[in-house]
């Protein structure tokens, strides 16, 4: 148990600088969620069930147009369809699991931890399953709670984050460099050209779809190509 | 907006179950079935193909700007993403790109 201990630690600091960044996410929905009506409560337990930045902006833009109810399920499902690719991702890694411990990790599953873990599983294919589940969950738990605090103080305090944080763009820094060291091979840079290049083309399509078609070619060219570089050589 | 409390709650658990569901799904109905070779091949590319797929309108269409380019936003992006090439490091890189976009932000054109 010590090992795992050890990877828990490890997830834990890696995922650290995301707080920095999920603090002030978390807070700007919750000044969103009192302006647009729901109490510090409500907006606190909002973060806590769908635990999904994205879908939660999306689903508040649709509440404040008077959407009917059964359109801001489903648009703010279609703007996490990306969660099942990542399910289908850690399954191989993590599926041996309990399944209260897989429903746990479903529950906690955010796009930074989701991308951390699959970097450290793929790097050290020699972790057990406890070690995995382990880096998992220290790379989950932390920014998890800090989404729902962030909620919580936005809610509550109302305070708006001024302009000149350019805020709108911390998100976007976090994921480029998640996404950067992971770009080592061709088949690698290829996908993810392919997938940046096909969503400003399908940057039309409503509710976020065009981003699923557009990572889903390039799953299939990164894959695709890696064949190809294994049958030639 | 004004959406009777019951509406709101229902609004809240169907966007929370279905989000579970979602992240749950191949995870829990795959368990430990090892998956073929092919289709493992393919989603190591998840995080390449998804996470580009997020950024590159975000960064070429800011909606901060009116989805205008914008020029400090586009030279930290590409800062990060240099320097995170370059070191491997996630915290390195997300402080670059910090830097350059508070640098580039504050200087008037």
């Amino acid at each position: 148990m010590q090992s795992a201990r050890h990877d828990f630690w490890k997830g834990f600091w890696g995922a650290l600088p995301f707080c920095f960044i999920v603090g002030p996410y978390g807070m700007v929905f919750g000044v969103l969620a009192a302006e647009s009506g729901l109490d510090v409560l409500t907006a606190i337990a909002f973060s806590v069930a769908v635990i999904a930045g994205a879908a939660q902006f999306t689903a508040l833009s649709l509440m404040q147009d008077q959407a009917p109810t059964v359109i801001i399920i489903i648009v703010g499902l279609a703007v996490n369809l990306r969660m099942a690719l990542y399910s289908a991702t850690l399954a191989p890694h993590l599926g041996a699991a309990p399944f209260w411990t897989r429903a746990l990790v479903a529950y906690s599953t955010l796009d930074h931890s989701f991308a951390l873990a699959d970097a450290k599983y793929q790097a050290d294919p020699a972790m057990t399953l406890s070690q995995k589940l382990a880096f998992f969950f220290g790379a989950t738990g932390f920014v998890g709670v800090i989404w729902i605090v962030g909620t919580g103080l936005g809610a509550w305090l109302g305070t708006r984050i001024p302009d000149w944080l350019a805020l709108d763009f911390a998100m976007p820094i976090a994921f480029i460099a998640l996404v950067a060291p992971a770009l080592r091979t061709v088949p690698q840079v290829a996908a993810a050209l392919t997938a940046a290049v096909l969503s400003l083309v399908l940057a039309a399509v409503p509710y976020g779809l065009g981003l699923i078609m557009a990572a889903f070619v390039a799953l299939l060219l990164g894959g695709e190509l890696e064949r190809r570089k294994q049958t030639t050589l | 907006m004004n959406y009777p409390s019951t509406t709101l709650w229902i609004i809240i658990a169907g966007l929370a179950f279905g989000s579970w569901l979602l992240r749950f799904s191949f995870l829990g109905l795959i368990g430990s079935k090892d998956l073929p070779e092919w289709l493992k091949r393919h989603l190591r590319y998840t995080v390449v193909s998804v996470l580009p797929g997020i950024i590159a309108p975000l960064v070429f269409l800011p909606k901060a700007t009116g989805g205008v380019f914008d020029l400090p936003r586009f030279l930290a992006a590409a800062v990060t993403l240099g320097v995170g090439i370059w070191t491997r490091n996630v915290f390195v890189a997300v402080i670059a790109g910090g830097i350059t976009l508070y640098s580039m932000l504050n200087i008037s054109f």
